[in-house]
């Protein structure tokens, strides 16, 4: 199946990433190739195959529920865009 | 090679300050040209390498202590930008070193600079990098391979006696195919992946990169070793990679899939994995020709499964945190939109759209859990194949390296090169690529041996035996000439 327009802005309102109108054919077309490539993939069958979300036969590894970071706000704080009496600023959402 | 450079150290005939003062003055005469580096700075450099020559003064030092190694600008580095070759991260200094980062330093390791690279990793040829496309040190009109680009061009132009690189679909080794270098990807889970800048999870690894094998097991005895701050990163014994080069060729077998010598496949490139193959069998391997059906499939599942995880790990280059901001917005959502509009290349933004087409509501199933589900069974594949064969070989990619801009206005012809390499990851199996020849436009030919979970030792093993009865790692790009 290929994309149309409208599935694009969609998806580039979902990936929050702005696309300028004379930008969207160009993109429109490289994703319905992309697609295109990908397609031949969904005609397997794995009925009874489990998906595979981890390379290793391991189970999730869990630690104790303490404490072990460190305070470092003020270096993590030291490369952000805006910030103000340790938080960090964005544009107003409420009114 | 590593080995004779650390004994030159230890035995004071070099020091480390003089060797790096030598890979920092090529750099400053091929990398203008080259850009293999995104980020150099002399005066740390040189400091560290005065550091490790203390130690190796009080007769301390290990046997990288003094080396100096090129990162890839993925790894975080307190003290030294890490722009993942990406405008969103242009200005960005991590607060922190990344794992490996650590354990190079411990082991006495000279930082030399970071290297250029795809954007965020993503792509085939180093085109990628906001910071201009990588030229391969062979032919300079061509590219060096991706997404380690500059890593591999800066190890084969002697700038840097070796390097560090990741692989999430084959960026340590097809690049390392495409520069004659040598490039390992450890079994997931092998290398603690801790401040490396996320691409996709379940597939990424960090790898070495160096000019022969034996290099390349000094280097993973560096690199591996687990990591709590990993979840991923596995418990297991350190080995010695590097005392146990002297593998047993007789009876070895060597599956050769079918499906890797098929239509597509460069004539000089099967010439020289051929003649490869020849000599492991007059070494008394047994050269067993098997079948991979499943293949074709691999590249197809690859590009659901590293675009999705991609657009989920990505979603954190907000414009709050770190990083690009766009100076210009009407509200929070144009902000987020126009900062990774502006932050972002086109290749990033493209897979961010795939990732998010797949995993959005009413194609997850058909898109993201079908290739997880096609994932395990070309995962299942090379697990039987394993019953078999000892290693899997053949060609690390389908040709030599191609033009600059020979592939980046299509996407799809771009990913198709990768089928070779995207099989290993699935199966988050461990593979390298070695030098095994040139094709008619004098051109690094790459050797490709895969094997099974945690088997890096035989891969090196058989790849050091190679390499003691042939030169091509040794041969020196004619276009940076020693």
């Amino acid at each position: 199946m290929s994309l149309t327009p409208d599935d694009v802005r969609r998806l580039a309102r979902l990936a929050r990433i702005a696309i300028r109108p004379e930008e969207s054919a160009a993109v429109l077309e490289a994703l319905n190739r992309v697609l295109g490539l990908i397609e031949e993939m969904r005609a397997v069958d794995t009925q009874g195959v489990a998906p595979m979300a981890h390379a290793l036969d391991v189970v999730q590894r869990l630690r104790a529920d303490e404490v072990t970071e460190r305070d470092q706000r003020a270096a993590y704080q030291s490369v952000a865009p805006a910030v103000e009496d340790g938080l960090y600023l964005v544009p107003k959402v409420v009114e | 090679m590593l080995p004779e450079l650390s004994a030159a150290l230890a035995a004071k005939k070099i020091s480390s300050a003089e060797l790096t003062r030598q890979c920092l003055e090529r750099v400053r005469s091929l990398d203008p040209e080259l850009n293999a580096f995104i980020t150099v700075d002399e005066e740390q450099a040189l400091s560290a390498a005065r550091r490790a020559d203390d130690q190796l003064r009080k007769g301390e030092g290990g046997p990288l202590t003094g080396i100096p190694v090129a990162f890839k600008d993925i790894y975080c580095t307190r003290g030294l930008r890490t722009t993942c070759g990406s405008r969103m991260l242009e200005n960005y200094t991590s607060p922190y070193d990344a794992h490996v980062v650590e354990r190079f330093e411990r082991a006495g390791s000279v930082l030399l600079g970071k290297c250029n690279m795809d954007e965020f990793a993503m792509g085939s040829s180093n085109e990628s990098s906001h910071f201009g496309p990588v030229k391969n040190p062979w032919d300079k009109r061509r590219v060096p391979g991706g997404s380690s680009g500059g890593s591999a061009a800066a190890v084969a132009a002697r700038m840097a006696p070796a390097a560090t690189g990741t692989d999430t679909g084959g960026s340590t080794r097809q690049p390392a195919a495409f520069s004659g270098v040598c490039g390992l990807r450890p079994t997931y889970g092998l290398v603690s992946r801790y401040g490396l800048v996320a691409f996709a999870s379940s597939l990424d690894q960090a790898g070495p990169m160096a000019k022969s094998a034996a290099d390349l097991a000094l280097l993973l005895e560096v690199m591996a070793g687990h990591d709590a701050r990993d979840s991923t990163s596995v418990e297991r014994p350190a080995e010695r990679y590097s005392q146990a080069l002297a593998l047993e060729l007789k009876g070895l077998r060597i599956g050769l899939p079918k499906e890797y010598f098929g239509e597509g496949l460069d004539a000089g490139v099967r010439t020289a994995v051929e003649a490869a193959m020849k000599w492991f069998g007059a070494q008394g391997a047994r050269v067993v020709p098997i079948e991979l059906p499943l293949t074709r499939l691999a590249v197809p599942v690859y590009y659901v499964i590293a675009p999705a995880e991609a657009s989920s790990n990505l979603s954190r280059f907000d414009g709050v945190r770190y990083g690009h901001r766009a100076r210009e917005y009407a509200d929070l959502l144009d902000m987020y939109c126009r900062t990774r509009a502006e932050g972002f290349g086109a290749e990033v933004k493209r897979r961010i759209l795939v990732g998010t087409y797949v995993l959005s509501h009413g194609y997850y199933d058909a898109y993201y859990l079908q290739a997880q589900k096609v994932r395990r069974l070309i995962s299942l594949e090379l697990q039987e194949a394993f019953k078999k064969v000892d290693l899997i070989c053949g060609p690390t990619a389908p040709t030599t390296a191609f033009e600059i801009g020979a592939k980046s206005e299509d996407p799809v012809q771009m990913y198709l090169g990768d089928i070779f390499t995207i099989p290993a990851p699935l199966a988050g199996m461990p593979a390298l690529s070695i030098p095994c020849g040139f094709d008619g436009k004098g051109l690094p030919v790459g050797l490709q041996l895969t094997g099974p979970h945690f088997s890096e030792a035989r891969l090196l093993g058989a790849a050091h035996r190679y390499q003691q009865a042939t030169d091509w790692h040794l041969r020196v790009p004619k276009e940076t000439p020693l």
